[in-house]
């Protein structure tokens, strides 16, 4: 019912017409694994400032799209653009100084690096200390359980020290957007309540956050806007209040 | 019959195996940790490694031999004829990697590895054609070493050299990686090269980097073994790599501590098989380290459990 894919106001064709460009705007994006496709046509945009979701089953192309954005992946058809500049031939470490970090599915923490060590290379473009520093603070004021850690191995920390460890990571390199797959994957839910407090906190602080999620209910309470992706396709698009809504959505996702 | 003897044992004997063990294994530590570093950053086993140690030696006597003719001093001769060949080694080792590794990125594991023997194979012949098959003279370039007179049983001015300058380089090394954020950022690249890239580190710099630091340190262990036994050829790099290779699977691969202890380990093995029973055995013990551990203990000493890279 909200199929939109042929609507052209959010973020479908060409951009030429319009004098202000969305923050990140993907469209029509074909991505293939080999001779697999795994993401079909996929148009989105995320305008600056906002929280916007993209829910999904396992297997839907949730991090596959993820992984187009940050260059890691190419798409073999269409284009992904940053504030209207193409940026889909990029290598991964020049998406990432344009202001683009993400908080990859599974947390990918170095295991036998120090928690500090970890820190530091999240900031590894960086080459401001004194700003550095501040957000250091910064992310040790969100989490004061990392900074009690800070020498220790970041294999050694429990699931959701090492999610907190994987968000602050990202936040060292003071992105404009996050990226951030999966947060609440296998975790326990008072540590889930924490982390999505902290999402709002991080967005609220003027990031611009975007949210891949199984657990539909909690990202789209969080969120402004909501994708809804099934076997490589975006099949719905709104607000988050009215997807919360929706009898597809509630039947599909929410296990209502 | 020496005057130190305990309990049947020659003290002074084995100390002079001790010593000679730890010299030699100084050297095939300064090349395992090439093999080390490489493996763990891409996990190929760069067999074209142990020829770069060769060029090392012969890029230092042809620099020697140049500087020699306008009469310098024969200490200075060798500082600068060692830094010639660690710099020019480095840009051997990092177009090696440009010309025949990096092409192959992506293939299947077995294609650099027969691109690695094929560029061993290319190298030795290259230095063949440009030099000579003959053992070449290496000249003696190092200053008496009066303080050494006591315990020259122990060690001559070239072992003294090998130790000082191959303990400088492991701890320099280490405290590179541990310290630095080109050291950080290799490491990370180790572990996880996806999570590396989301984090902004450029993938292929860590390459080239890990390629020059290993051949450069290759390069030093060269000049010294040149030095050391006063002869070069084309072919020394081919057992000298096999050897380090050795010590590096012993001490784990992938682990810069590992390699370490591996290239010390094996050094103190050869030595005493030598000292104790005879020379004819230490080629045969090397390598019969190299399979026990590969069918017993494939991760090393200090190795950790093997994650199969993808």
């Amino acid at each position: 019912m909200l199929d939109q894919r042929n609507d052209d106001s959010m973020g479908n064709g060409s951009s030429t017409t319009r004098k202000t460009y969305a923050m990140l705007e993907l469209c029509h994006v074909d991505t293939y694994y080999g001779n697999i496709q795994a993401l079909r046509d996929i148009s989105l945009s995320i305008e600056e400032g906002e929280i916007v979701t993209l829910i999904g089953a396992n297997g839907a192309g949730k991090s596959t799209t993820l992984m187009t954005i940050c260059g890691i992946n190419r798409p073999r058809r269409g284009e992904i653009l940053w504030y209207g500049k193409p940026i889909h031939h990029l290598p991964p470490h020049e998406v990432v100084s344009l202001g683009i970090s993400q908080v990859p599915e599974g947390r990918l923490i170095f295991p036998d690096l120090s928690v500090s060590e970890n820190l530091d290379l999240g900031a590894f473009l960086r080459h401001d200390p004194t700003g550095v520093r501040n957000d250091l603070d910064y992310v040790f004021s969100l989490f004061p359980i990392l900074a009690e850690r800070r020498r220790q191995a970041g294999g050694t920390l429990s699931g959701g020290e090492q999610q907190m460890l994987a968000i602050s990571r990202a936040l060292m390199a003071r992105p404009k957007l996050l990226l951030l797959d999966e947060p609440s994957l296998g975790l326990a839910p008072i540590i889930i309540q924490q982390i999505f407090a902290i999402i709002e906190k991080v967005n609220a602080d003027g990031t611009t956050v975007f949210l891949v999620e199984q657990n539909a209910n909690q990202a789209l309470r969080i969120a402004a806007h909501g994708y809804v992706m099934e076997n490589g396709r975006i099949v719905m698009r709104d607000t988050a209040e009215r997807l919360l809504q929706s009898e597809e959505v509630r039947t599909a996702y929410l296990g209502m | 019959m020496s005057a130190c003897v305990w309990g049947g044992m020659d003290i002074q004997f084995f100390i002079e195996l001790f010593f000679g063990g730890l010299t030699r294994g100084s050297i095939y530590a300064l090349i395992a940790l090439g093999y080390t570093l490489v493996y763990g950053i891409i996990g190929l086993i760069n067999f074209a490694h142990g020829e770069v140690y060769m060029l090392g030696a012969f890029t230092a006597l042809l620099v020697a031999g140049v500087l020699g003719v306008y009469g310098f001093p024969a200490g200075g001769i060798l500082v600068v004829a060692a830094l010639a060949a660690v710099v020019w080694c480095a840009a051997y080792g990092y177009t090696l990697e440009k010309v025949a590794y990096k092409p192959l990125r992506g293939a299947p594991r077995l294609s650099p590895l027969i691109s690695a023997i094929g560029m061993s194979i290319f190298l030795q012949n290259y230095v063949l054609l440009a030099q000579t098959s003959d053992f070449v003279p290496f000249p003696n370039l190092l200053p008496p070493m009066d303080f050494l007179e006591y315990i020259d049983y122990v060690m001559g001015p070239s072992d003294f050299l090998i130790l000082l300058v191959s303990t400088i380089a492991m701890v320099s090394l280490s405290l590179f990686i541990r310290f630095t954020r080109m050291g950080k950022a290799m490491r990370a690249t180790a572990q996880n090269r996806k999570m590396a890239l989301l984090l902004g580190i450029n993938a292929d710099r860590i390459i080239s980097l890990t390629f020059i630091i290993g051949s450069a340190l290759a390069a030093l262990g060269g000049v010294l073994i040149a030095s050391h036994m006063g002869q070069v050829n084309f072919g020394i790099g081919f057992l000298a790599g096999l050897k380090a290779f050795t010590a590096a699977v012993l001490g784990g691969i992938g682990s810069i501590p590992g390699a370490m202890v591996g290239g010390l380990v094996l050094g103190l093995a050869e030595s005493f098989t030598t000292g104790y029973f005879s020379g004819n055995y230490e080629d045969m013990l090397a390598f019969g380290i190299l399979i026990l551990i590969l069918v017993f203990r494939p991760d090393g000493i200090l190795g950790k459990a093997t994650v199969e890279k993808v």
